[in-house]
């Protein structure tokens, strides 16, 4: 036992002196991870600390659960948990079906200039900051100058007051959502297409078979596996939202944030200013938990479904 | 073949032109809205709303931040300073490290693959990371804060191993090894020059990365002097105050404010949509390469 340890242990080393330049190429990444990937993931214990800046992480004093207590105790843990969800679960369904739909259309089109140039217009929001989206939603949406409030009084209606009614948001995040991503999403699937053997569409067409039945027979069924797999691993993030919409668009509107703060938006709150560190941290510790844990059992499901296509 | 375009031909074709032609419209229009908008007077703005076409062209807003542009330039600085020396070690260091993954010889690559790839499944959580930052490594309100925390995303460093897989040969690198070169030259003269195609996809989306960032900034940096472009776009958006002190506007009733607003937005978007048509050929091919093989 003791001979095969040192056997094993010499061998380990044996690689690291045969390789040197190898694998001190690969010291810069990885002091790079540990200090900022590992560090912060062993501080995850400041959500049971009583949290003090002399202390610091290590050196703070233990808490138990009490940073969980206003956290649950006060509603928000239920509200950011069903917001997360819900949105996650609206944006994934809504974006996969308009970014396949899209992808379907545009590979079977045949006009090339068109076809070009409305795919540079969709992919140009991906290169825009949500900064610069939430500027383009404030002009067309704000109650004295937007675009959508001048024509309602140019046609003598009575201005809607859209920052002030979440109402108005569930619609509205899905559809920037989609605005944003849409054209990015579409390439992937284009690329799933162009992967299809395109003897199946010509043996349909000296069938007789119409465009719609090439797309519902042919493409649809040979995208399923795509489909599927990019909806369980999106579903593996649905506790890590779109941070950068949220915090841009409602920000810290009060009127708005109890039908659209989601846990990231209420860390970055939270530390932002003022730093709440027993809410963020253990806001931040539920997160990352239960994050792991659907990251697990996504990848389960994939492996289950094609064991290829799991991410470990 | 003509005679085979028949209704379903045309009814797709209307159903295709009209739906994509949508999409594309309504993500090119709030680009051209606000540009155009940017023209108009304050007057207009205040009593008309946005719209596509000014009622009167003004230059207001733009003489006002190129009177007194120095705060503007700065953040530019900033930003593209961040970018370019960002991107460039970004990309130095995690080809080096996906050539290490890639190497088969490497007998622990999958042990070293999996310590970078944790990371993405479970993270500390960002007050622990705060903390960590500001408190234990002291990186608060510097430069180097801005530089470190966009700089390496694991799963680009894996897209480029699966793109070495599948373009590098091994006899390629067996023949530099008889020829005498070192590991290192090895990367330098052959890995690095050949994986050009995935380098540009991946320096895109990092250089991104570090051109919208304005979250880094809000949490750790205080100092003005180092605001980089698009916090100092935010504050301006947020609050009309900021958007005169960036240009030392004096406070005036009839000062522009929402046309300011628009102008400084335009003028933050305004090397990416110039840059666009040219990075957009890299940036659908990469996206390609990583659904192929990743």
């Amino acid at each position: 036992m003791q001979q095969m340890k040192t056997l094993r242990f010499s061998s380990m080393f044996g690689d690291i002196g045969k390789h040197k330049a190898l694998y001190a190429m690969f010291i810069p990444i990885a002091v790079y991870t540990l200090v900022f990937a590992y560090l912060p993931m062993a501080g995850i214990i400041i959500a049971f600390k009583e949290y003090n800046y002399t202390g610091g992480i290590w050196g703070s004093a233990w808490n138990g659960w009490k940073n969980f207590e206003y956290f649950f105790f006060s509603g928000k843990a239920w509200l950011v948990t069903r917001n997360t969800i819900v949105y996650n679960v609206v944006f994934l369904a809504c974006s996969t079906f308009f970014s396949v739909g899209i992808a379907i259309l545009i590979s079977e089109m045949r006009g090339k200039y068109f076809k070009k140039i409305s795919q540079s217009f969709m992919l140009l929001p991906y290169f825009v900051s949500w900064v610069i989206v939430s500027a383009f939603v404030y002009n067309f949406l704000n109650y004295d100058y937007g675009v959508v409030n001048t024509m309602i009084r140019h046609f003598g209606g009575e201005p809607i007051d859209i920052y002030g009614t979440p109402a108005y948001w569930y619609f509205l995040l899905p559809f920037l959502y989609i605005w944003k991503w849409v054209g990015f999403n579409s390439i992937l699937y284009l690329a799933a297409i162009m992967g299809i053997d395109q003897e199946c569409y010509e043996a349909a067409t000296i069938d007789g078979a119409s465009v719609f039945q090439k797309i519902t027979r042919i493409t649809i069924p040979l995208l399923m596996p795509t489909m599927i797999i990019l909806v369980l691993l999106g579903l593996g993030r649905i506790m890590r939202g779109e941070f950068d919409m949220f915090y841009q668009l409602i920000g810290n509107n009060s009127r708005l944030l109890d039908a659209t703060d989601i846990i990231d938006t209420l860390v970055f709150r939270s530390l932002a200013g003022m730093p709440d560190f027993g809410l963020a941290s253990s806001a931040g510790f539920y997160q990352s938990v239960l994050t792991f844990v659907i990251i697990l059992a996504a990848n389960g499901a994939v492996k289950l479904y094609n064991k290829d296509y799991s991410l470990f | 073949m003509k005679i085979k375009k028949t209704f379903d031909m045309k009814l797709f074709n209307v159903i295709a032109y009209s739906i994509i032609g949508f999409f594309g419209l309504i993500t090119l229009l709030p680009f051209l809205m606000l540009l155009t908008s940017s023209f108009a007077t304050e007057h207009d703005i205040i009593h008309y709303g946005y719209t596509l076409i000014p009622r009167d062209v003004s230059f207001d807003a733009y003489t006002l931040v190129f009177k007194e542009p120095a705060k503007i330039l700065r953040a530019y600085g900033v930003t593209v300073s961040l970018t370019v020396v960002g991107t460039a070690l970004s990309l130095f260091v995690s080809t080096m490290a996906a050539y290490v993954l890639f190497r088969k010889d490497v007998k622990h690559r999958n042990k070293l693959s999996f310590f970078l790839y944790f990371t993405t499944l479970f993270n500390g959580g960002l007050a622990s990371f705060y903390i960590i930052i500001r408190n234990h490594l002291h990186l608060g309100d510097t430069y180097m804060v801005l530089l470190l925390v966009h700089m390496f995303n694991v799963v680009f460093i894996l897209i480029l191993r699966s793109f070495m897989q599948g373009s590098l040969h091994d006899s390629l690198l067996e023949s530099a090894r008889i020829d005498g070169a070192g590991d290192f030259t090895i990367f330098l003269k052959i890995v690095l020059p050949l994986s050009k195609p995935a380098l540009a996809t991946i320096g895109l989306f990092t250089g991104l990365a570090y051109w919208n960032d304005w979250w880094t900034p809000m949490l750790f940096v205080d100092n003005k002097n180092l605001f980089p472009l698009q916090y100092v776009l935010y504050r301006v958006l947020s609050s009309a105050e900021s958007a005169r002190t960036i240009v030392n506007a004096p406070v005036a009733i009839d000062s522009p404010k929402e046309s300011l607003k628009l102008a400084l937005t335009v003028i933050s978007i305004g090397p990416i949509v110039l840059l666009y048509p040219f990075l957009q050929k890299y940036f659908v091919k990469g996206i390609m390469i990583g659904a192929v093989k990743g």
